[in-house]
């Protein structure tokens, strides 16, 4: 599904991709690991297009990423490193938000059930909740975006708690295990159940 | 990606509903460099009259200079915008949305208030209507071609310094044309002319600068 030849990337003078090259079928999980600033954001920035590799090219399903643009966003859920969640809305109105934005169709049933999931209260601003709740309401979209055929997550399990882990932990695995491609950027070792996982270690 | 647009224009103004303080002070601001005039220069009604056009627009350039730098910063540090450049919607349009959020927070207020700012000039009554019509052409050019530049200094050190720099020159057309028709219609002529120009620079600018926008986002977030 999601290929990459040859990309290289340098930023600030230091070239922190050369020449990697990867190949990720549906139903398969890759996890991209490394050190701090080794590089794993950017190569997660450069797969989903936002950020243009110095060289090389990644192909979604045969195409150059380049050429699809939208075509190709439609298809992923990209979660970073910033939660992508406003302080003044709560966490109802930023994950309904996030979905119109991805073009997803999600009922106030299962906007309301997404968040249960991830036990977030859904009429309070989300600046009063904790950084790890932050994360939980970036994560609730994840409950909503089963459709999409490749996730992009950089460090979905920072600031979770063992709880919340766990769910993300199930949630992608399920996901893998339907046939959907899942790449995942982490430090630490993180147990994600029994699928076919790859690993790309930079650094 | 109608649906997104107005998601956008929705969230933008719940949002700017919620942190009311930030639409006041451009406004506020409007409101007291406009009132400065008059208490500086003395109460002499000719000259009042005269330097009337001129003073509001440029207050009104100000006022909206004052709350671009805001138009993308937050979206960008909280990694919305990401999300936004890969949503399922164009970007031009989502740019566009943002700019119209933008205008009705920012550009709209001052076009409702400019007749009681009028007042402090002793404008004649007549001229009410054209200047608020001059604004409610001009301010929207005013929030699409600053929006370009937003969009370019986005992240920079230093970024609103030169976000004006950038952006007040362009801003002269808009200027001339508005305090322009102002002159004309205190002269007793029509101002047509310039409302026509003005409409034209909306029409263009509304057609193209949300892409030019939408360049400037993919340039400065890469």
């Amino acid at each position: 599904m999601l290929e990459a030849s040859h990309l290289e990337f340098e930023r600030g003078g230091r070239a922190l991709l050369r020449g990697l090259s990867l190949a990720l079928p549906g139903g398969e999980l890759l996890r991209i690991a490394g050190a701090n600033g080794s590089g794993k954001t950017s190569l997660l920035k450069i797969l989903c297009g936002l950020l243009a590799p110095d060289g090389g090219e990644v192909r979604w399903q045969g195409t150059p990423i380049r050429q699809l643009r939208e075509e190709y966003s439609r298809h992923l859920v990209y979660l970073g490193h910033a939660p992508a969640v406003k302080d003044d809305l709560t966490a109802a109105e930023n994950l309904a938000v996030a979905c119109i934005l991805a073009g997803l169709a999600a009922t106030p049933q299962a906007l309301e059930q997404a968040l249960a999931r991830y036990e977030l209260p859904p009429g309070i601003p989300v600046r009063r909740l904790s950084q790890g709740q932050r994360r939980r309401a970036a994560l609730a979209r994840l409950l909503l975006s089963e459709s999409a055929p490749l996730w992009l997550l950089d460090e979905p399990f920072a600031a979770l708690d063992a709880p919340a882990a766990q769910l993300t932990g199930e949630l992608i695995a399920r996901h893998v295990a339907r046939g959907n491609a899942v790449v995942y950027t982490t430090h630490q070792e993180a147990s994600i159940g029994a699928v076919v996982q790859r690993m790309v270690e930079l650094g | 990606m109608i649906a997104a647009a107005r998601c956008i224009v929705a969230r933008d103004l719940l949002l700017a509903l919620r942190r009311r303080s930030d639409v006041a002070t451009a406004l506020l601001f409007f409101v007291i460099v406009a009132s400065l005039f008059p208490l500086g220069i003395g109460a002499e009604p000719n000259l009042l009259r005269s330097i009337a056009p001129g003073v509001i627009w440029v207050a009104a350039l100000l006022s909206s200079m004052l709350s671009l730098s805001r138009l993308f910063a937050a979206d960008h540090a909280d990694g919305t915008l990401e999300q936004m450049l890969l949503g399922a919607a164009p970007l031009g349009v989502v740019a566009a949305a943002k700019v119209l959020a933008h205008w009705l927070v920012s550009g709209l207020p001052l076009v409702a208030i400019a007749p009681l700012i009028a007042l402090q000039y002793d404008l004649p009554a007549p001229l009410y209507g054209t200047l608020a019509l001059s604004l409610l052409l001009g301010t929207p050019v005013l929030s699409l071609i600053g929006a370009i530049g937003a969009a370019l200094t986005l992240g920079l050190r230093g970024g609103g310094v030169l976000l004006s720099l950038l952006v007040l020159p362009l801003y002269v057309p808009v200027l001339i044309l508005g305090a322009g028709s102002l002159d004309m219609a205190a002269a007793g002529l029509a101002p047509q002319g310039q409302f026509l120009l003005l409409g034209a620079l909306l029409v263009v600018s509304a057609a193209f600068a949300p892409w030019g926008i939408a360049a400037a986002l993919r340039i400065s977030t890469e």
